[in-house]
Parts: C-alpha cells; sequence; structure tokens
C-alpha cells in the first residue's frame, strides 16, 4: 500500500523531451524481476549508460550531482506512453521521485502512478513553458505540493487561503503574492521573475478525487472493492459467465 | 443506470451492462468477463494476494499463457533455452501461480501456447460484448470481436484476481470512420499506421476507438485485429469493431464459443451490440482508404510514419520548438536524413511476427511475396507465428518450407524480438524493419533501429535487402489479403 501522501517540497529535475514512453522509463529487460524494488537502477537506464555500461558523457540529467534528492520531474508532454508496465511508476518511486509534471499523461501510466502514490500534475501548454522558463532562470527553484489542498506553490509557503481544504476543481489560476511563500533562490533577476509571474506563485490542479481521497487517507482500493462483494456477488447472480476458461 | 431510449454506442452498451456499482464521487466497479495473464506482468500480483491471503476469485474467467521472455528456439522436452535464470524464476513463477491457484496455463510445450492476444480470439475466448483485460497495453487488439479490451498495471491484475472487477472511469468515445477501399498492397497495418502519423500518439487519450466505415467492414477478423491492437499506439486505451457475420463466421466452432441453440442465443445477443443509429461520439475522424499508401515509420514512436514514397521530414518544418527537439532527437537515433526517401534505407533484420501480424493471414501475404524468390544477402528474415496453432497452421501449408527456401528463420511462437526479452534481439546500430507494433528506442534490442511495416511491405523489403514498396511484388502476383 502506498504511504500516505499530503505534501512536500523539493527541487525540480527538468526533463524536456515529448512522448517519453515507458520503454526509456525502464526497458523491457528490467521486466524479469517478480519484485516491485530494486528498479532505481533500471530507470532511463539507456539514456544514462553507454552499451558498455558507463555514464553517458555529458550525463544524463538524473546523473548530475545537483539532482540527486529531487523528488518532482517536469517532464515534455505525454508522458508514459507505451506499455503497460507498472515497473515505470515503480521505478520512478525507487529513484525517489513522487511527482511528475506534464501537459499529459498516458492513460495506463497515470492510473498505475496514482495506484503508488506517484503524482501526475496536469499542467496547461502555457504554464508547462513557464515553468521550463522559470527552471532555467532558477535551476534550484523549489515546488511545493500540496495533495490536500490540490495545489502546486513556488517556494515552500502555506496553501493558499483560497484553496487550502482541497477545493477540489477549482480553476486553474495563479494566486499571486500568497502568504509566506519564499521568493526563489535567484529572485530579483528579470528572467525569473518574468517566468514565475507567468507560472504564478500557485495553482490548483486536477486530480481524480476519488484517487486523492484514497492516497489522503492511505486507503487500499482492493480492500474498497472487496468490501463491495456482496453486490458483485448479486451482479454475478444476474449475469451469467460468459465463458469458461477452463472448460 | 442506462437510459434504454437513448442511442448508445457500442462502447456505452458494454459499459452498462457490466457497472457492478457506482458509488458517489468513485468510479465504476466494473465487472471483468475474461482476464489474461502473462509471466511478466503477474508475479506481483500473486505475491499481493498471499500477503492479503485472499484466493483468485475466478479461475475459470482467468487464462494464462507464457510468451513474453521465452525462446523461440527449442529442443524437445522441457529443458528450455531460457535467456537467463531471472527469465527461468519468472516463467517457473506463472507456472506455480496458475498451479496453486487453479487458472488454466497454456505453457510452452502446449498446443495451445502463444501470444496471449493471439491465443484469445484463436481459441474462442474473446468474444462479442464481453469485457477482457490483461496485464498488457496491447489487450485492446481483442476489441476487434466487439468486445471492450484494455490493458492494465500490476495494481489492477491483482484487484482483478482478488475480485474479478476493476474501478474505471466510463470512457470517452472517439470514431475513427475508414471510408472507400484499400488499394491492393495496402493493408490494415497501413490503416492504423496512417490513423497515428496523423492523430499523434498521444491523441487517443482519455477515449475509446470504434472503428467504422465501409473499409473496416471488408476486412477480416486478422486484419480487424492488426487495428485495435495498436489503438494504444494511438493513446486509446481500447479500440473496437461492432461484431457482425465477419465476427460470427470467424467465431463459430471454436472451442470456447457457445454450442448449438446456446449459439444461436448468443448470436443474437451479440446483433443487438452494434451502436445504435444517432449514437453520438465524444470525438471522430474520417479517413480515406482509397487514398492510402504502405506505411513505414521513419522514427522512434509509432506516430512518426509516412507512406513508403515519402521522405524523411526535416525538424525544421515542425510546428514547434518541442516538435523540432523531438524529431532532432529521432533522426539522430536512427541515423537518417531529413529530406532522404524512406525507400531504398538499408534493413538488417526483417521481423515478421508478434500480437500486431503474426497470424495466419499474415504468414501467408508474406510468403506470397517470398515463394520462389530469395531475402537478399546480408539481410536476415526471422519468422516467429503467434501461436502454436498458427504455426501447425503454416506448416500444413507450407509456408515455413517457402520462408525457409527464402533464406529466413521459422521459429517457435512467442514475442521474441517485438520486445527482445527473450534473446532475439537486434545488435546496436542494426536496422529492422519490423510488423509488430512499438519502434522505440532499444524496443528490439538496446541501439536498435526499427521501421514498422506491414507484412507485405516488411516481405517485400526483405526481398530487396532495403525499405521497399510493396505493390510491384504485388501487381506482379496478386495477394489475397484475407476477406471476409
Ligand atoms: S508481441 Fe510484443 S506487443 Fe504483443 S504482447 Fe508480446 S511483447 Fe507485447
Amino acid at each position: 500500500m502506498p504511504e500516505p501522501v499530503t505534501v512536500f517540497t523539493s527541487r525540480v529535475v527538468p526533463l524536456p523531451a515529448e512522448n517519453v514512453d515507458t520503454d526509456q522509463i525502464i526497458p523491457a529487460r528490467y521486466l524479469k524481476t517478480t519484485e516491485k524494488s530494486g528498479l532505481a537502477e533500471g530507470l532511463f537506464h539507456d539514456w544514462r549508460f553507454t552499451a558498455t555500461g558507463d555514464l553517458r558523457e555529458p550525463p544524463f540529467v538524473l546523473d548530475r550531482p545537483k539532482m540527486q534528492g529531487r523528488r518532482i520531474l517536469l517532464a515534455g508532454a505525454n508522458f508514459g506512453p507505451g506499455s503497460s508496465r507498472e515497473h515505470a511508476p515503480w521505478a520512478l518511486l525507487s529513484w525517489g521521485i513522487r511527482a511528475v509534471i506534464s501537459t499529459g499523461f498516458a492513460d495506463i501510466f497515470r492510473a498505475n502512478s496514482l495506484k503508488n502514490g506517484l503524482l501526475p500534475i496536469v499542467v496547461s501548454p502555457e504554464r508547462h513553458a513557464a515553468l521550463f522558463d522559470l527552471l532555467a532562470a532558477d535551476p534550484d527553484v523549489e515546488l511545493t505540493i500540496d495533495l490536500e489542498a490540490q495545489e502546486v506553490r513556488v517556494g515552500r509557503g502555506p496553501a493558499s487561503a483560497a484553496r487550502a481544504g482541497g477545493a477540489g476543481r477549482a480553476a486553474s489560476v495563479a494566486v499571486p503574492g500568497v502568504g509566506a511563500a519564499t521568493a526563489p533562490s535567484a529572485a530579483g533577476t528579470a528572467g525569473t521573475a518574468a517566468a514565475l509571474a507567468a507560472v504564478g506563485r500557485a495553482f490548483a490542479f486536477e486530480i481524480d478525487p476519488f484517487a486523492r481521497k484514497m492516497l489522503l487517507e492511505g486507503t487500499d482500493e482492493i480492500g474498497y472493492v472487496l468490501g463491495r462483494l456482496p453486490s458483485i456477488e448479486a451482479w454475478e447472480a444476474s449475469h451469467p459467465a460468459r465463458v469458461n476458461t477452463l472448460g | 443506470m442506462a437510459d434504454t431510449v437513448r442511442p448508445r454506442t457500442l462502447v456505452e452498451k458494454i459499459w452498462d451492462e457490466h457497472v457492478v456499482l457506482q458509488d458517489e464521487g468513485a468510479p465504476a466497479v466494473l465487472a471483468i468477463d475474461l482476464h489474461l495473464v502473462h509471466e511478466v506482468t503477474s508475479p506481483q500480483a500473486f505475491t499481493g494476494l498471499r500477503t492479503r491471503g485472499v484466493t483468485v476469485r475466478h479461475p475459470e474467467r482467468t487464462v494464462a499463457t507464457e510468451d513474453h521472455s521465452i525462446p523461440t528456439l527449442r529442443g524437445t522436452g522441457r529443458g528450455l533455452p531460457v535467456v537467463d535464470d531471472q527469465a527461468a524464476f519468472q516463467v517457473a513463477q506463472l507456472e506455480r501461480n496458475c498451479r496453486e491457484f487453479g487458472i488454466p496455463l497454456h505453457g510452452v510445450g502446449s498446443e495451445t501456447q502463444g501470444i496471449v492476444h493471439v491465443i484469445g480470439p484463436e481459441l474462442g475466448l474473446s468474444q462479442p460484448g464481453m469485457t477482457i483485460v490483461c496485464g498488457d497495453s496491447h489487450t485492446a487488439t481483442h476489441g476487434a470481436l466487439g468486445a471492450l479490451a484494455f490493458g492494465i498495471g500490476t495494481s489492477e491484475v491483482e484487484m482483478l484476481l482478488a475480485t474479478q472487477c476493476l474501478l474505471q472511469r466510463r470512457p470517452k468515445t472517439y470514431e475513427v470512420r475508414v471510408d472507400g477501399r484499400l488499394a491492393p498492397g495496402v493493408s490494415a497495418k497501413d490503416v492504423i499506421l496512417a490513423l497515428i502519423a496523423r492523430i499523434g500518439v498521444g491523441g487517443g487519450t482519455g477515449h475509446v476507438f470504434e472503428y467504422t466505415g465501409e473499409a473496416i467492414r471488408a476486412l477480416g477478423m486478422e486484419q480487424r485485429m492488426t487495428i485495435c491492437n495498436m489503438s494504444i499506439e494511438g493513446g486509446a486505451r481500447a479500440g473496437l469493431v461492432a461484431p457482425d457475420d465477419t465476427t460470427f463466421e470467424y467465431l463459430h466452432g471454436r472451442r470456447h464459443v457457445p454450442q448449438g441453440a446456446a449459439w444461436d442465443e448468443a448470436v443474437a445477443r451479440w446483433r443487438r451490440l452494434p451502436s445504435d443509429d444517432g449514437a453520438t461520439y465524444d470525438r471522430s475522424i474520417t479517413l480515406d482508404a482509397s487514398a492510402l499508401e504502405p506505411m513505414v515509420t521513419y522514427g522512434t514512436n509509432p506516430g512518426m510514419g509516412v507512406a513508403v514514397t515519402g521522405r524523411v521530414p526535416s525538424p525544421g518544418d515542425a510546428p514547434d520548438e518541442a516538435g523540432r527537439r523531438a524529431l532532432d532527437k529521432a533522426l539522430a537515433y536512427m541515423d537518417l536524413r531529413p529530406g532522404e526517401p524512406i525507400a531504398g534505407r538499408k534493413v538488417d533484420v526483417v521481423f515478421l511476427g508478434s500480437c500486431t501480424n503474426s497470424r495466419i493471414g499474415d504468414l501467408r501475404q508474406a510468403a506470397a511475396l517470398l515463394r520462389g524468390r530469395r531475402v537478399a544477402p546480408g539481410t536476415r528474415l526471422l519468422v516467429v507465428p503467434g501461436s502454436q496453432q498458427v504455426k501447425a497452421q503454416a506448416e500444413r501449408e507450407g509456408l515455413d518450407e517457402v520462408f525457409r527456401a527464402a533464406g529466413g528463420e521459422w521459429r517457435e511462437s512467442g514475442c521474441s524480438m517485438c520486445i527482445a526479452m527473450n534473446g532475439d534481439q537486434l545488435e546496436p546500430g542494426q536496422y529492422a524493419i519490423s510488423t509488430s507494433n512499438r519502434n522505440f528506442e532499444g524496443r528490439q534490442g538496446t541501439g536498435g533501429r526499427t521501421f514498422l511495416a506491414s507484412p507485405l511491405t516488411a516481405a517485400a523489403s526483405a526481398i530487396a535487402g532495403v525499405v521497399a514498396d510493396p505493390r510491384p511484388l504485388v501487381d506482379r502476383d496478386p495477394v489475397t489479403v484475407e476477406g471476409r
């Protein structure tokens, strides 16, 4: 069962590639495991290592010393297409990533991520571009991801009053100058200020309300369905089996 | 619940029938009729069951096969030359899990073993109106029979084993209408590659495709499977074709379909499935089949495709910076130059196989071009039938001899070089023309490069030793693309 996620702050790993498929996230030869753990080594393996197993030169973004310990990945459009392998979120989580920000996610990857407490955060193309600009201007900028408030904030500040408590389907609007939000570390440069204005100090994100509830409560979805067995039995009683694989 | 007056689509009809319950704000608890299992995405799910102390709720609605990591070369008996100890352990785990939980396994050595998406339809397990899932993104293949079939992750496999249900949100619908008729030498693979080239690999995200139109109706079941199979490559988790007489003829008499009076009842039920007149879709697109040419991909996702007569696009023509970057990266990986014709590019390996194109009709098409011809020197042809039944049928027809006489290798059934987990793989830098479904970097072996194409284009390319248009050969020697 995923550990409950509520709020965390981290610097960001930029990966400006579109359509990053699950074969890149974790190549098929790592799927021979029968465990969920230990997949960090395979994460983006062929982008990180040469055929002889050496780190690429220059190193892939994950292997730059400054990226160690970062928990947010800012990726290009349509992250995670391809195979259904849940090894993809397992590998990202094993490395330490807890949220991926993109303009969109492939359906199966998104579902698999939510089941493991990896947050797929969808932003508009404009804000997505602005986030990359912000990162270019201030590579060490911190973002706070607040699942309860359904909000991403620049810096470490508390939830904005507008949506503390998780107002749910709040529109994606910037809430300027909120609370005690710390300024980005290189604040003052014109580039940072402009990018920050385009990103907004805080913005809401959409997430399936059921998945959010399960994650916040640390509840297990299989337990939820097992709790509905009487209804399942009733349905089955009125819907004969379509096939008998043992027959 | 369902409003019985409002016209509904095929997808909505199947969905409505399978909703067990839906709590306020929660996804629906959706009943699943058939669960397909393979060795790669299931072990952690069985471990989860044991940890919970629950059993498999419906082993008789579950079926397993070994396909991904098994070798396609074998001697006699069970001494499998599995690629490494980890793969051997994983295969052994599946066998143990199936024994322990009473799940039927069409394993290696069985005459019904094969790629999971080949054996489901072949055994008559996949039927119209069903919900079918597998821990595998190409489960949409079974949608060709008029089933709502989609891929799931391992956590969902565990939920399904425990409850025979999944938590799902109702998908949006996307009509893909293909009007007109395909020209000779153009087949289902070209239709789906053309669709994905048009809408992109994320174009169908959040949706289920329903393929309609004259060109789809004219296709046989296997060709429909080829199209539905690659729905996921267009971002759609599922893709369906409404059942019709072609479907019923295909299914009649297969091992797991109803017989006698039950068959007639089933057909009557299935005839009510097609989308009602006036039913609406959330999105739609129309393709003109008669304008399609054989397609080949040049890049590193299935949306990067052009007609075989076309040229590799230039990053400069991309509409935006991200597109330019993506194309630059893809062409660097593929070592292709912007603007060069795709035809004539050298191929080292021709892979004829995978759940997209390894059925008997696919093999017949390729064999029709290869009969009496030779694979070009320096090119390797690997033919991997989708199942043991396909293999046996091909051997009855002498197709194996055609491939061997042409200089090709004839293998045992499995996923093989589609995913390169079993030792069948490209060397770094090699080019393959492949009838499989993914041209991602390293998919067919680390550093390997993939051109996706139809069986006809793959066969013509094997003969030429370079990417080649199959139409001149087809015109000389008309090939029957399996019809009704
Ligand atoms: S043939 Fe390829 S795509 Fe199909 S199930 Fe096997 S690995 Fe997956």
